[in-house]
């Protein structure tokens, strides 16, 4: 390709970040460094190309959380070292809300105004914000979508330029004004017990979590860690794969797509080179199960991604995580080192098992979380999922078959694999199987992760959850997020199945249950819910692109002055964005709007 | 070409000189063919290649021959082919014996190791391709440098089948065409040789006029004739050799000479300037019917788009009516009258009617009758069993260093070539507002800049062996110490030919534009 | 190896209903060539044979059964046994709302012609939902944050309408125009030029077609090839010259015309359509169905014609001083 790159350059700080997030030496950059050698030769070209541009992400990540953001010069010496066009690298770089191409001060609040939080004092908290009360030093703040720690609201991430990020929650988040953010580590760990459900028999997913040191590999192993490891390379990839298929498991990202199938087709591909992918994005408003997990018990991820990639014959996986969540981050890296370290993970593992893994951060996207957008992300290319067919399966990362799950979902592998497929399918129902992590939060006494076997109704959920608080009582309760639906108190009964939920006409996403109370101002949080989508889609497809500012407009007229046949309206966007946009995001943009206005909430 | 495994660019900046080409290669290396770049600059196209190598200027047919012995000495040669379908071989073979990868490192400058992968990887494909512009041809050994290459194809087999050729890429829209309708010395229309008696016959009894029997004069012959006063008066069709000849201060002297010179052209060029007549043309391209012949030997319609300004008129019109003047009465033939008189003559364009240029969009010559689709590989013939035709014979060439050598006085070595934008001497292109182009410079690298203590837009004095002129320079990273560059398009801020040696091909007539010894300063500050 | 290759070329077949009718075609065949073949037409806006489909716009969309959701026929391959309907109720629903979002937020007025005809006869009435809102500032657009956008109110419908971007002599980006077919992106990039000089920045509503740091074109990589507006649909990128001539209200299509001919700089034989009015050139494209341009030129030949025009030099012409003008003024 061509390169022509400006003059800008970087300054000393920036090319250092910038070589140690690529790891790509100055003297190989695209022409800063002139040798007697590349004066005669020189090596580039497109095979050079494919293998850098997926430095990208994290050369801009590294940047922008070194510097506080990414200057003109920073940017074309990414452009330089990695061989890609700078109209490119500005296409990335403006995708991702975290990545800021301004200049900007070392701190950067990102206060979570979204569905939760808005009702439990974020909004106080913005006008304190906004009318100067509230100033930490050096720094600005903006709003945010959910930062996946609505059990314990309002919450705010911080990006600091040249120290680690850190999340503020509760009441912390308020106190803060001119203290010193270090204060609140990340490694200061929010008070109350992690999970209401601590120390509870039945839990399988969630039993480690609290009860081992997330640091140490010898807490986890004496907790029976890594057991499962050696249980599957005992068994071998086709059996494991085989015990996933008994299982019945079912992933817990959102789609509930068979595992199996996924597995089954990549460890049959004919193609040798295969991917592992984690989800661990984990965007969708209300959802934070899989936070709970990487922050407490990040060992587990780390096993059960080495047996995914054991059996699908994979011998690299990815880890791909929000970039708000800076201590699960932080937690699984060092898992990563300790697992290496103890032979463990890595090319020469003493298990035999040639397989590691690299985590990449997100920079704000939730079109990210949908799996091809991801995959293009991972790739250096703009979050843009791709038109299905082909499925990841076939041609996913970099065009090679991919098993891409969420973390939930791989969690199960270790109890599959240890008590056998049989034995994890009769948990639940016959088409639901096995433990699931249902996120409550809103209206409830005691927000958190609830771990229940399949079948436990939406009403024993919120009890499980302590009710509302009291002198409120339930009005409706969004199942799945705000790509999911609104229910009424009729379906408390409901068995919270994928069977009974698509019987009914609703969706259990990715475990979210929020229930309101007879004083929300749905409007608002519809509103809020339209925002959302019209911020994050990526943009690509015109049903969605302009659809969801439709519907956005739509709504504003509704809650203030509707126009004739704006409900129909409504009905007919949706009715486009389902049947022709190009991904997940459109297709359920409308859907909680819909069942609002469909069971008289606004 | 889209479906080659390895394409080399051979002394080619296609990237800027032939951009729409340059899509093909591109899509040929997105379906995973390899690239190579042989070109002293890390130009343009380089930045594309896999691996480039900076050749010293002049240095190409050591590349070749020392390509040539590993290949052979590797045993990758295409033995089936040499022996069916070539001559000559054991001839070749022995001369590039000498050829070693080591004795081929210290003549280009290339490190053996990049030749030993160039030469590997070009013989071990199944379809590779071979191209070169003027990197190749505007030396004094043209004709050679050409040769080795071809040697380098038959050697492989890498000729006239489906993603093998050779590729020589025309730096004007009708060089190729011109040679078809016989624009060269010794050949008539359809490359009929015209010292063959047989031949010119058919054609005296057409046009209806005796054809001298003796080859003609190319353009350097025709200055050396003036020189000696042999040749007076000179009929210039849309040359401008004030500007472009190497050594422009001896042919305007010569041109200034001549009794009597005509110049037709569609500019007031500097050669029309000189000119006793200047017959105002009409451009071919968009103010004329007719046809010319692409690089690729396609012939395609040209056709008016425009009335021609003022009381400029077609050639074809003011051939016609010279013609008259002298006695001869063509009447005004319209452009297919002339083409199918063509085709009766030449049997290569027999087939080529205007109707199928038209329904084809173009017609790739040998194209023999109406039936005929033409021919998209020209050597195929080789391939059959046995072949048909001559066969293809290898050429021993030696590989001689740059006339103008590198000395103490003048250590620097200055080539010459194009910008994306521009054209030759920059007539055409030079009305055209462009947002690239930045004016003609010296290029020198940023090694030389930081020892000659030279900036980006100082005014530097350029010095050859034959002239001197000053310039602004320009730093490019594509240039490596002690090779300077400069672009033809401007004459009159930098009038490069000024510098340029008069040596030139015997063989066809090029001039040396591409290795120049030179030396550069500080040009000496203005007074006032 | 020694003998030339024949490419071989596998010929499976598949075999595909599409509204009612049985077609055979090629395996790798998309659901678009098969309804070409079969004589159906499909509206297409972000699909070009040269091009690799992005399947953005989602006009082409089709319903095939067993299917939950529609699928672009553009990109979407035919398998043995698929039952498509291309003018379902359903089919003609989504062709007609990606009409009405495009028609309500872009300036679709010198969108090719089908547009116009495809909007009839999808009933898409883009004024149903408002008044388009007021144009953004210049450079506005460019500077929008992902994840941030100011509250509506549902009064106007939002548009992309802006400024248009002068900043060369060569060619002009309007913007309010564009919408978002990543065909220049493409020509300009993977599928033609390799140069990427553009790419979509931004992300929803706001994405845009960018230079790096949104710099003018010619202080980016843009070697102005002007391939991107040979791929336009939608007449957002236009030679300065037509651009010019329509503000002054002398373009007259009427009055043109358009003659095929040959490039006369390099030897590689492009071939140009000369358009011109009264005998002065006022645009240049190349046919995309010939085999040597694919529909691309490069800089010399799409815009370096200035010299057979010397624009008043003989005889004075209505559309001279426009022309001039534009040449001239090199903008800010
Ligand atoms: C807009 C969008 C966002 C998504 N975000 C996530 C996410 O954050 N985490 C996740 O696991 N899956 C997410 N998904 C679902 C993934 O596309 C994919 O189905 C999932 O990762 C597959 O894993 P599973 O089968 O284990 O659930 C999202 C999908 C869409 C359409
Ligand atoms: S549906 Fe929305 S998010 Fe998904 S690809 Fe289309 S524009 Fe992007
Ligand atoms: S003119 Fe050519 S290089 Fe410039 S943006 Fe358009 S396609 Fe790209
Ligand atoms: S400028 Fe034109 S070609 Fe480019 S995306 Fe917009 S409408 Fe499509
Ligand atoms: S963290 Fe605020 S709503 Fe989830
Ligand atoms: S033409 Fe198929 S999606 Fe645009």
């Amino acid at each position: 390709m061509d390169l022509r790159f400006t003059d800008a350059q970087p300054t000393a700080e920036e090319r250092r970040v910038v070589e140690r997030a690529t790891g790509i030496p100055d003297s190989e950059s695209h022409d800063r460094v002139r040798t007697d050698s590349n004066l005669r030769i020189f090596r580039t070209g497109r095979r050079s190309v494919v293998n850098r541009r997926h430095l990208l992400l994290p050369a801009l990540e590294t940047v922008q959380s070194e510097i506080g953001w990414v200057s003109e010069g920073a940017l074309m010496h990414i452009c330089r070292v990695l061989s890609v066009p700078p109209a490119e690298a500005w296409g990335v770089a403006t995708f991702y809300s975290l990545i800021s191409v301004d200049p900007s001060p070392p701190q950067v609040w990102h206060i979570c105004d979204d569905i939760v939080c808005r009702r439990q004092g974020a909004l106080d908290l913005i006008d304190r914000f906004e009318s100067g009360e509230l100033q930490p030093p050096d720094s600005r703040w903006a709003p945010s979508p959910c930062l996946g720690q609505c059990d314990r609201t309002p919450a705010a991430y911080i990006q600091r330029a040249g120290k680690d990020d850190m999340v503020v929650v509760g009441p912390d988040t308020a106190r803060l004004n001119g203290l010193s953010p270090d204060r609140h580590s990340p490694n200061g760990r929010p008070q109350p017990p992690p999970i209401p459900q601590f120390g509870q028999p039945h839990l399988r997913l969630l039993r480690r979590v609290g009860a081992v040191d997330p640091g140490s590999i010898d807490s986890y192993l004496a907790a029976g860690g890594y057991q499962a490891l050696e249980a599957a390379v005992r068994m071998g990839r086709a059996r494991v794969v085989a015990e996933v298929k008994a299982s019945g498991l079912r992933g817990r990202g959102g789609a509930a797509f068979p595992a199996w199938i996924k597995w089954e087709t990549v460890a049959n591909s004919p193609e040798p080179v295969r991917y592992l992918i984690c989800n661990a994005d984990e965007s969708e408003p209300g959802t934070f199960k899989d936070r709970v997990l990487m922050e407490d018990d990040p060992f587990s991820v780390v096993e059960a991604m080495t047996i995914t990639g054991f059996a699908i014959g994979a011998r690299r996986g990815y880890l791909y995580i929000r970039g708000e969540y800076p201590l699960a981050t932080k937690r699984l890296s060092r898992a990563l080192q300790e697992a290496r370290r103890q032979g463990l993970l890595g090319e020469d593992a003493d298990t035999g098992v040639d397989f590691d893994i690299e985590i990449r951060r997100g920079q704000g996207a939730y079109i990210c979380g949908e799996e091809t957008a991801l995959m293009n992300s991972i790739e250096g290319l703009r979050g843009e999922p791709r038109n299905k067919p082909p499925f990841p399966t076939v041609s996913g990362l970099f065009g090679k078959p991919t098993v891409i799950n969420n973390v939930e979902t791989l969690c199960n592998v270790l109890d599959i694999v240890t008590e056998g497929g049989d034995a994890f399918a009769q948990l639940g129902t016959a088409q639901s199987t096995g433990p699931k992590l249902f996120c409550l939060s809103g209206a409830v006494k005691r927000p958190g992760v609830y771990e229940v076997e399949f079948g436990a109704t939406l009403g024993e959920l919120i009890d499980l959850a302590g009710g509302l608080p009291d002198g409120l009582h339930l009005r409706a309760v969004l199942l799945g997020g705000a790509a999911g639906s609104f229910v009424l108190p009729d379906l408390l009964s409901m068995p919270l199945t994928f069977e009974a939920a698509s019987e009914a006409g609703v969706s259990l996403g990715s475990g979210v249950i929020m229930p309101f109370d007879q004083h929300t101002d749905f409007g608002d949080i519809l509103t809020r819910i339209a925002e959302f989508f019209r911020d994050e889609t990526c943009g690509q497809c015109v049903p969605c692109r302009v659809g969801t500012v439709r519907l956005e407009e739509a709504l504003a007229r509704l809650r203030r002055q509707p126009r004739p046949g704006d409900k129909d309206l409504i009905a007919e966007i949706d009715l486009a964005m389902r049947d022709a946009s190009i991904c997940g995001l459109g297709h359920t943009a409308a859907i909680a709007l819909r069942s609002a206005l469909d069971l008289g909430l606004l | 070409m889209d479906d080659a495994e390895v394409v080399i660019l051979w002394g080619s900046n296609a990237r800027a000189a032939h951009p729409i080409f340059f899509h093909r290669v591109i899509r040929a290396v997105r379906r995973g063919a390899q690239l190579f770049c042989v070109d002293p600059r890390r130009s343009e196209s380089a930045e594309w290649a896999d691996l480039w190598l900076g050749i010293d200027v002049g240095s190409d047919i050591a590349l070749s021959n020392a390509m040539a012995r590993e290949i052979l000495s590797e045993g990758l040669e295409n033995r089936r082919f040499i022996e069916r379908s070539t001559l000559n071989f054991d001839e070749y073979a022995r001369s590039v014996e000498k050829w070693t990868l080591e004795r081929g490192e210290r003549v280009t400058g290339v490190p053996a190791h990049a030749i030993r992968t160039l030469a590997h990887t070009y013989a071990r494909a199944d379809r590779a391709q071979l191209c070169w512009t003027l990197g190749i041809t505007e030396h004094h050994n043209a004709t050679d440098n050409v040769l080795a290459l071809i040697n380098l194809a038959l050697l492989c087999g890498h000729v006239g089948r489906y993603g093998s050729g050779l590729v020589p890429l025309r730096g004007q829209n009708n060089v190729q065409g011109g040679g078809d309708m016989g624009a060269i010395p010794n050949k008539l229309p359809g490359f009929q040789d015209v010292e063959n008696d047989e031949l010119r016959a058919k054609f005296e009894k057409v046009w209806g006029a005796s054809i001298p029997p003796r080859k003609g004069r190319h353009l350097t012959l025709m200055f050396e004739a003036m020189e000696e006063g042999h040749l007076r008066g000179l009929y210039v069709i849309g040359e401008n050799p004030a500007d472009s000849e190497a050594d422009v201060q001896r042919a305007r002297h010569l041109m200034e000479g001549l009794d009597f010179m005509v110049v037709q052209d569609i500019f007031l060029t500097r050669t029309a300037q000189m000119a006793d007549v200047v017959l105002p043309a009409a451009a071919d391209w968009c103010e004329a019917e007719g046809t010319v012949t692409s690089s690729e030997r396609r012939v395609q319609r040209v056709r008016p788009a425009l009335r021609p300004p003022g009381e400029a008129r077609t050639d074809s019109s003011i051939i016609s009516h010279l013609a008259a003047a002298l006695g001869h009465g063509w009447g005004q033939p319209t452009a297919e009258e002339v083409w199918n008189e063509l085709r009766s003559l030449s049997p290569m364009h027999g087939g080529m009617s205007y109707r199928r240029l038209e329904e084809n969009g173009g017609l790739q010559w040998p194209c023999l009758d109406e039936d005929d689709p033409g021919e998209l590989f020209l050597h195929s013939r080789l391939w059959a069993n046995p072949p048909v035709g001559p066969l293809a014979p290898f050429h021993v060439v030696e590989w001689a260093p740059p006339v103008d050598s590198l000395t103490a006085d003048y250590p620097i070595r200055l080539t010459t070539g194009r910008h994306l934008d521009s054209y030759n001497t920059g007539v055409q292109s030079g009305s055209t507002a462009s947002p690239l182009r930045f004016g003609g410079t010296l290029d020198i690298s940023p090694e030389d800049s930081a020892e000659w203590e030279i900036a980006e837009g100082e005014e530097v004095r350029v010095t050859s062996r034959r002239g001197s002129i000053t310039v602004p320079a320009r730093v490019d990273h594509s240039l490596r110490p002690g090779l300077v560059f400069m672009s033809v398009h401007f004459p009159e801020q930098a009038d490069i030919n000024k510098l340029t040696i008069e040596a030139w091909d015997p063989k066809s007539g090029t001039a040396e534009f591409k290795a120049t010894a030179v030396r550069v300063e500080k040009a000496p500050a203005l007074v006032g | 190896m020694d003998q030339p290759d024949t490419a071989k070329v596998a010929t499976e077949m598949v075999q595909v209903t599409i509204d009612g009718a049985s077609v055979a075609v090629q395996k790798g065949a998309t659901l678009l060539e098969a309804c070409q073949q079969m004589g159906t037409e499909i509206p297409t806006l972000c699909y070009l044979e040269t091009l690799t489909p992005v399947n953005v716009c989602r006009v082409c969309v089709v319903e095939v059964e067993r299917n939950r959701t529609l699928v672009p026929a553009c990109s979407r391959m035919a398998e043995d046994g698929m039952v498509v309907s291309t003018d379902s109720e359903r089919v003609r629903h989504s062709r007609k709302m990606v009409l009405e979002f495009l028609g309500s937020s872009v300036d679709l007025s010198l969108a090719e012609d089908e547009v116009g005809d495809w909007m009839e006869r999808y009933g898409a009435d883009p004024a149903r939902y408002g008044p388009v809102s007021a144009p953004a500032a210049a450079g506005e657009r460019d500077a929008r944050k992902p994840g941030h956008h100011h509250h509506v109110n549902g009064e106007t419908a939002e548009g992309v309408h802006q400024p248009t971007k002068v900043d060369n002599t060569l060619y002009i980006r309007d913007y309010s125009r564009c919408i978002l077919c990543y065909k220049c992106v493409e020509a300009c990039g993977i599928d033609a030029q390799g140069t990427y000089a553009i790419a979509v920045a931004g992300r929803g509503f706001d994405a845009r077609i960018s230079t790096e740091m949104d710099l003018p074109l010619g202080d980016g990589a843009c070697v102005f090839c002007g391939n991107c507006i040979g791929v336009c649909p939608t007449g957002a990128l236009m030679f300065r010259s037509e651009w010019e001539l329509r503000r002054a209200d002398l373009w007259d299509p009427q009055a043109q015309s358009v003659t095929r001919t040959v490039c006369s700089y390099c030897g590689v034989g492009c071939n140009l359509e000369l358009h011109t009015q009264d005998n002065r050139i006022v645009k240049v494209t190349s046919p995309q169905d010939h085999e040597v341009t694919s529909g691309h030129l490069c800089i010399k030949g799409r815009f370096g014609y200035d010299y057979v025009q010397n624009l008043g030099d003989v005889e004075q012409n209505s559309i001279d001083e426009v022309l001039q003008a534009a040449r001239r003024r090199s903008p800010k």
